[in-house]
């Protein structure tokens, strides 16, 4: 679904990612952990274009995507969800679900495009009572249901997301840890940055780990969860809980 | 002073408030997509007029006034094209030297197309003598074709903004860039489409007063700062908040005259507009919600 190859992007003098390789295949949730300042944010961004690629490429079913605009790579399906939710602040609920589908409003009937609103909605339901309310006023986790939401209706099948528990109560990270499940069920696949490593190694598949814009470490989330540097370098536990 | 001749003062100021109106929803789309302030608003308005006075030699009123809107909206997108699209980093300082450049550069050209006398396009119906009886107020009818087409445009825009797709689409660059750019809204266009948007609006603001206020090649500057007080004054990048304005400063500026030398009339406008700036510079019709949620 996704091949990403020796990939290289930075901020003016500033280079971030150095030569980042991985893929991702159809169905799966892989998710990438690293420290603050890694360049996670920096790759996704990468990904769909807000950045420019230095050298390097991103295949995406089978097209090269590395030199295209951002909202070519929506139409293709490939969405991402940004740190820190980024919902349009002063449009109403319903105005931010209805531009997520942009690319796709002239394609779709009344009835498919509420087919897809209601999608959302039963998804996330507060969603739907809240709709005429400005998207600004939400609480954060509201708002992040809102981000996912208004991704989901452009019809992805590659969905990037960006630190979605960052901020929220413990009880709407599982929420939005099972709704990541069930986007998987749906077909969608998965690519997920998270603080939070012990619980994105958790519903993943597979996982690599990002020190200072390069790949370190890969591997099945189930061996990167029993990896000794993993373990004391992002899952919080010291030398001595290892040893016993 | 009898109450007639306040009122027709008052119809008067309504109308040329709401010439203002429209020049500040000029600022305020391009400043909503942006984030600047497009010094060259008024030279939009002279255009506007210029170009259909010179076609209304040539053909019927109703498509000099057309075709001067269409040429302007695309002198409007052409600008955008060549001066701004392709800025990488554009600061807030680059873009107001650019558009002061730019108004700069159009008057100039409309000093060597049009020379410096002034014209002044036909009245949209009857002649400089034609009034009617308004509550017993006598106005010129091209009074009441400003009022109608400023109404035109803001409930237009109204529905443009709240229930069209694209739109919404501009709205979102406004409220948030980069999520525009990741819903797939290319946010380039979007800013493209206000320049042409706003262009159209000021040249068709511009053909509605010409016969009123007649035009010349540096006619847009007073109008551009009028507008520009009205936006101030409604706080900037607010529509609703512009109408409010526009009204009052019409009004007070007409009502003035009972109490100020004519002379003072355009410096009201000044006045009010360091006033505001000093004192509260958001502006005074902006809801306190939505300025709480604005990027900028
Ligand atoms: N707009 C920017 N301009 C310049 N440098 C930036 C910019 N954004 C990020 N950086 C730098 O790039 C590096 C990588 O940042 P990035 O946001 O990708 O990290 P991250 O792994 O997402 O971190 P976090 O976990 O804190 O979100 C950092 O050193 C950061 O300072
Ligand atoms: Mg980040």
């Amino acid at each position: 679904m996704l091949k990403v190859r020796s990939l290289q992007a930075g901020y003016g003098k500033l280079k971030v990612l150095k030569s980042i390789s991985l893929h991702i295949s159809p169905g799966e949730i892989v998710t990438i952990i690293g420290a603050n300042g890694a360049g996670k944010t920096t790759l996704l961004e990468t990904l769909v274009a807000l950045i420019d690629a230095r050298s390097g490429s991103i295949v995406f079913n089978n097209e090269n995507i590395e030199n295209i605009s951002p909202e070519k790579i929506v139409k293709k399906g490939c969405t991402l969800i940004p740190e820190g939710r980024h919902v349009f602040n002063t449009l109403s609920v319903k105005e931010n679900l209805i531009l997520g589908g942009y690319t796709k409003i002239h394609h779709r009937s009344k009835e498919q495009q509420q087919e897809a609103l209601d999608y959302i909605y039963s998804l996330f339901p507060i969603l739907n009572e809240r709709g005429t309310q400005l998207a600004g006023t939400l609480s954060g986790g509201e708002q992040q249901m809102l981000a996912i939401g208004r991704a989901l209706m452009s019809d992805p099948k590659l969905i990037l997301l960006d630190e979605p528990s960052i901020g929220l109560a413990p009880l709407i990270v599982k929420d939005i840890f099972a709704t990541i499940q069930k986007l998987r069920e749906n077909g969608n696949t998965i690519l997920l940055i998270e603080q939070n490593a012990k619980a994105a190694l958790g519903i993943a598949d597979r996982g690599y780990v990002m020190e200072t814009g390069q790949i370190v470490l890969e591997g099945s989330a189930d061996d990167l969860l029993n990896n000794n540097d993993v373990q004391r370098a992002y899952l919080g536990k010291d030398y001595k809980s290892i040893d016993e | 002073m009898s109450v007639t001749q306040i009122w027709q003062y008052v119809l008067t100021g309504i109308s040329m408030g709401s010439i203002y109106v429209m020049v500040a929803i000029g600022y305020n789309i391009i400043y909503n997509t942006t984030g600047i302030i497009n010094f060259a608003q008024g030279e939009f308005l002279m255009l506007g007029a210029m170009i259909a006075i010179s076609l209304s030699t040539v053909m019927p009123l109703i498509m000099a006034l057309v075709l001067a809107i269409v040429l302007t909206t695309i002198i409007g997108a052409l600008m955008e094209f060549f001066f701004i699209r392709h800025m990488k980093k554009p600061t807030v300082l680059n873009m107001i030297i650019i558009t002061i450049g730019l108004s700069i550069m159009i008057r100039e050209a409309a000093l060597h197309i049009w020379d410096e006398k002034v014209h002044s396009l036909a009245y949209f119906t009857g002649n400089e003598l034609s009034s009617i009886n308004i509550l017993g107020a006598y106005v010129s009818p091209q009074y009441l074709w400003v009022l109608g087409m400023s109404a035109l445009i803001i409930i237009g825009l109204n529905i443009f903004f709240k229930h069209t797709t694209l739109g919404r689409a501009m709205r979102a660059c406004s409220s948030n860039k980069k999520a525009a750019w990741l819903c797939g809204i290319n946010v380039k266009n979007m800013v493209t489409i206000s320049f042409m948007l706003s262009a159209a609006i000021g040249a068709l603001a511009g053909c509605v007063i010409s016969p009123i206020t007649q035009t010349q090649y540096d006619g847009g500057t007073s109008l551009a700062i009028k507008g520009f007080t009205v936006a101030i004054l409604g706080g900037l990048g607010n529509n609703n908040g512009a109408l409010a304005g526009g009204l009052i400063l019409g009004v007070l500026e007409n009502l003035s005259i009972i109490f100020l030398p004519l002379a003072y009339k355009d410096a009201l406008s000044l006045t009010i507009l360091v006033i505001i700036l000093a004192i509260k510079p958001s502006g005074l019709f902006v809801k306190k919600v939505m300025s709480s949620l604005k990027e900028y």
